[in-house]
Order: C-alpha cells, then sequence, then structure tokens
C-alpha cells in the first residue's frame, strides 16, 4: 500500500505507539484486499457497532482503554448501536439479575469511553442511525469508516454512500486516523453486481423473507434485483425506504450483503441501470414458490414449538417514525375487529430515542399505549442474548432477529394476528 | 494426503484437527453463547449451521468458505483470541472478507500472546476434499497439508 508522507508517519511512530497500532492495523486490513491507498472519511458522523457493556468483551474495553489512555479520540464525532437494556421491556427477576449482575456489568464504564471517544450525544443509541430525527444522514458518494451491517447496507444501497461492511473496533480506528483503505464498495469495479434476482412474486415479497432469500444465495456479493419496483414504486419515499431498511438489514445478517441495488429505485441503479451489471452474473429467481421454501426451511429451535409465545419484538433493525404510526393504525384496528382492547401477547416495539421522542409527540403514542404495545429504544437482540432467553418462545418479524436468537420469524400480517387476534400461529 | 497453497493473511505454523464449515461462518451466532457463558470446549452456536453446530472450535483447524453476518464478527472473533478460546487457525477457500480480516488483523497487532494463522484462497477444491477430525498442517507460507 502507498502512503502519504503524513500516513506513514504515523505508521512510524511519529506521533505515538497506539497511534502506529491503530495505524498498522488499518493498513494490514487494506493489505488483505490488495487496498492501493487509504483514503479520506467524508461523513460528518462514524456509525459504531459496539453499544454494549458486556463483561466478556473486556478485552475490547482494555484495547478502547489504551487509546484513550495514550490521549487518542476519533476525528469524527459518532453514534453507535442500541442500548441494550431498558427497564420498559419485560423481563422476570431472574433475567434481571443476570443482565445486571454477570451480563452487562460493563456497560456504564463503556458508556463513558465512548463519551471521552466521541458519542454525538446521550440519545445517539440506536442501529438505524440514517433516520431524519437522529441526524447520522450521509450524502450520495460520502466515504464512511461505519460498521453494523444493517445500517452499512443501507448507506450503501438507499443513500449511496461508500462503506465497506467493517467490524467493530475497525470502525473507530478509520475515525481515529481519518482514512479508510479503499477496496470493495469503495471502488466502481467493486459496486458492480454479480447477480441478477428478479422478483416474479405474484404479490408484494415481505422485505425480511426477501431480503433473507437473497442473503442466503448471494452471500457476500452485490445483488442486482430486477421487478421490486412493481411493488415499491419508483420514488424513495418513507414507505420504500422502511421496506429498503427492513430488507436490507435480512440479506446483510442471513447473508453478508454489503450493498444492493434495486432496478429504477435506489441511486446508483436510477443512474446507471444495468450497466451496474458484471459480465457473467448469476441469476436467482424469487417467486411465492422460493419464499415459501426459504420461510418453510428456518430451523424451529423452541423447546415446545407448540408454545404459547411469551413476548413479540418488532423494530430491529428500529422502527422508523411512519412505521410505530403505520403498527398503531393496524394493532389498533385489528384489535376492534377481533372484539379485544389489548395486545395478547406482550409487545415491544422498538426504535431510536429520538425517534421515539418525535413518536410521543403525537396522538398516535397515546393510542399504542392503549392497545398495550410498549415502546423502547432497546435491540432485541442484545436482550435475548443469553441462556434465559433462548427458553423464552419470542416471535418476531425480524429475520436479523431469527438469525441470531431463538425468536421465531413471522410475517408481518401472522405477528399482527397473533397479537391482536390470538389462535394457534403454525 | 493432499497439499493445497493459499495466501498468508496472518503469519504462523500449526498443526490441528479440522473443523469443516461448507457454509458461510456466523462468527457473531458461533461464538456468542460460548463466550459469553464460559464454555470451554467453545461449542459453535450457530443454530442455522448444521455443518458445525454444537461442535467444539476451540484449537481445531477451521475450514470455512468466508464468514457472515454481524459486523460484531471481527471484535468476536479478536476477543475469542484475546481469551485464548479461538480456533488453531483458520482456513479460507475463498478470498477473505472484511469481517474475518478484521478479526485476525486485530488479534494480530493488538494481542500478544496469542498466534493464530490466517490462510485465504484455498479454493473450492480444499472445501471439498477437507473433512471433520483430519490432521491440517499449516506451513508458514500458505501450504496447508491435509492427512486423512
Amino acid at each position: 500500500m502507498i502512503l502519504t508522507a503524513e500516513q506513514q508517519a504515523i505508521l512510524n511512530g511519529e506521533k505515538g505507539e497506539t497511534l502506529a497500532k491503530v495505524m498498522k492495523t488499518l493498513v494490514m486490513y487494506g493489505d488483505a484486499f490488495e487496498a492501493e491507498k487509504l483514503v479520506p472519511i467524508t461523513s460528518n458522523y462514524n456509525h459504531l457497532v459496539t453499544s454494549f457493556g458486556l463483561k466478556v468483551m473486556s478485552p475490547v474495553y482494555d484495547l478502547m482503554q489504551q487509546i484513550l489512555d495514550a490521549d487518542v479520540t476519533s476525528s469524527q464525532k459518532f453514534s453507535v448501536d442500541p442500548r441494550p437494556l431498558d427497564s420498559n421491556v419485560p423481563a422476570n427477576f431472574l433475567q434481571n439479575f443476570v443482565f445486571k449482575n454477570f451480563m452487562y456489568t460493563k456497560q456504564d464504564f463503556y458508556e463513558e469511553q465512548l463519551k471521552k471517544l466521541g458519542l454525538m450525544d446521550e440519545d445517539a443509541f440506536t442501529c438505524a442511525c440514517y433516520m431524519d430525527e437522529v441526524g447520522n444522514k450521509p450524502k450520495k458518494g460520502d466515504v464512511l469508516s461505519w460498521a453494523e451491517s444493517s445500517a452499512v447496507v443501507y448507506a450503501n444501497s438507499v443513500l449511496g454512500a461508500r462503506c465497506n461492511r467493517n467490524s467493530g473496533i475497525i470502525d473507530i480506528m478509520g475515525s481515529i486516523v481519518g482514512y479508510v483503505p479503499y477496496f470493495g464498495l469503495l471502488t466502481d469495479e467493486g459496486r458492480k453486481a454479480t447477480w441478477v434476482v428478479k422478483i416474479e412474486t405474484t404479490k408484494k415479497p415481505e422485505a425480511q423473507l426477501l431480503g433473507s432469500a437473497i442473503g442466503m444465495k448471494v452471500m457476500e456479493d452485490v445483488p442486482y434485483v430486477i421487478g421490486l419496483d412493481k411493488w415499491l414504486g419508483t420514488e424513495l419515499n418513507d414507505e420504500a425506504c422502511t421496506y429498503l431498511k427492513d430488507f436490507g438489514a435480512a440479506t446483510a445478517s442471513n447473508g453478508a450483503v454489503g450493498l444492493y441495488h434495486i432496478d429504477n429505485l435506489t441511486p446508483e441503479a436510477v443512474e446507471l441501470g444495468k450497466k451496474l451489471i458484471a459480465e457473467g452474473a448469476k441469476e436467482y429467481i424469487i417467486d411465492d414458490a422460493e419464499l415459501e421454501r426459504v420461510k418453510n426451511d428456518y430451523p424451529v429451535i423452541w423447546k415446545n414449538p407448540d408454545a404459547k409465545p411469551k413476548l413479540c419484538f418488532m423494530g430491529c433493525p428500529h422502527m422508523s417514525l411512519q412505521q410505530l404510526k403505520d403498527w398503531t393504525d393496524k394493532v389498533e384496528a385489528s384489535l376492534k375487529e377481533n372484539g379485544n382492547k389489548k395486545v395478547l401477547i406482550p409487545t415491544v416495539f422498538t426504535a431510536a430515542p429520538k425517534v421515539l421522542e418525535a413518536f410521543n409527540k403525537t396522538e398516535y403514542a397515546e393510542r399504542l399505549k392503549a392497545t398495550g404495545v410498549i415502546t423502547s429504544y432497546i435491540c432485541p437482540l442484545m436482550y435475548m442474548n443469553n441462556p434465559l432467553c433462548k427458553k423464552m418462545p419470542v416471535i418476531t418479524s425480524s429475520n436479523k432477529l431469527r438469525t441470531y436468537t431463538s425468536a421465531r420469524y413471522y410475517t408481518d400480517d401472522e405477528i399482527l394476528a397473533a397479537i391482536t387476534k390470538g389462535g394457534k400461529l403454525k | 494426503m493432499r497439499e493445497f497453497k493459499g495466501r498468508v493473511v496472518t503469519p504462523g505454523e500449526v498443526t490441528a484437527e479440522a473443523l469443516v464449515t461448507t457454509q458461510g461462518f456466523n462468527t457473531l451466532a458461533s461464538f456468542q453463547m460460548a463466550l459469553q457463558f464460559g464454555d470451554k470446549e467453545v461449542k459453535c452456536g450457530d443454530q442455522n449451521n448444521a455443518d458445525i453446530n454444537g461442535k467444539s472450535m476451540i484449537n481445531k483447524a477451521l475450514c470455512l468458505p468466508q464468514t457472515i453476518g454481524s459486523t460484531t464478527g471481527g471484535l468476536v472473533l479478536y476477543c475469542a483470541c484475546a481469551m485464548e478460546k479461538n480456533p488453531a487457525c483458520m482456513l479460507f477457500a475463498n478470498h477473505i472478507d472484511s469481517l474475518a480480516a478484521a478479526g485476525a488483523v486485530l488479534a494480530d497487532v493488538w494481542v500478544d500472546k496469542i498466534t493464530m494463522p490466517v490462510i485465504d484462497c484455498l479454493g473450492d477444491e480444499f472445501l471439498n476434499y477437507v473433512k471433520d477430525g483430519m490432521k491440517i498442517t499449516v506451513k508458514a507460507d500458505g501450504t496447508v497439508i491435509v492427512e486423512e
């Protein structure tokens, strides 16, 4: 890799041993991809994936402390993934005991580290940092050092920014030196699609199911999706962006997709069209039967597959303001239709603190509260990431949550029926 | 016995027993429970990976196409190394992905006490040939010897 004089000086230790190690990490990381240079980060803010003070992750906090002790900070302010705990979310005595005394004992310590390193503000905890209310929304062409797979794929695909699927720790190291290695999704060549996915369904595909199917098929490759504009339209409006948020999160967690193009909809596809498709691209056709096959193949790991769900999580990734409003309408209407007043399964909708703040200023907040649905800024994945929750039958329409936990996936319609009407889930 | 030649991502030499996944290795899903609750065998916890779910990963030669999933993957791998709960080596059939590369590099630069050789670009034939329990020897130049 060819470094500038300034970068070489940092690598040589002229600005201290710790900064030299940070630079060495980025250079070795770039070398693994034959990156020829480091390029400047151009976004206003960074986004980090590590938000949790898990005792077991002590090596991460030790590394962060080495950085802080060397008086090194991030050149950018940053947002970070959601907090793992919220007293609003139902948890029994044993769960609370385990959360507070065994698992997240480093939370306060780590949040102090984040503040010193450059946290945007106390409410900057969300996986959906690109929401208008949060304010970390990069421009088309911006070069980022982000992590969080769902945020990276959204920034690349929907916003047209340029970011590799960076890991936690690499994310902050990029903004400490102000550069990232130039490879992969930062390059024009790396943004070309090596898969063409044709959507031939008879109805609008469920976002998180479609994303799952594509993620598992293409893995880390870039798909160019044809036929989805029939269902989403050709304008990146709130509804389309929300769909793509959930779709992208599933492609990234069920596979390793960092960028997708949607024909006639996402910015680069609108600009360049099928020129984005690489020569020899493979093809994947998705119809109703294929989506059904994918859904039926998900393993059921509940001890009792027929157990009555004890909790429902919606909002992984975090919900948008419009999504909260739409779901308020849906839950209210379906409860009324079925002669119920409150949801039949404890249900939590999760969103960014600032989205919840905006939601709470609307008349929808009281209406949603009246249905019994709880709102929270929590990360459902972090909440469920322990053996006590593994035994708990939890339902969700998040394919990301399904992938990493014992939560069972159902479509939005199935979830709505389960929480408002009841009856046995298939 | 067969020899495969790959590219050295992080250097080292080791001999270990093969543990093979033919599908993408989800680092977070595989390690999270084992690390969090002190499983000494570091059994894989990825319910979606029938190849290795429930099998011990510590000190094994982990043979895989690539890693997938959450961008915490690199730091999870780094933590596994810092806690000495890592595989003996990681052998990729494909080009290494950005998350695994981050984890391997972080461990190499920031963890003094551990060496986990990482070799990539070993090819599909490597993954077709190698099976659980085979003896793997990794040489410093990226040569991987597989013995039945």
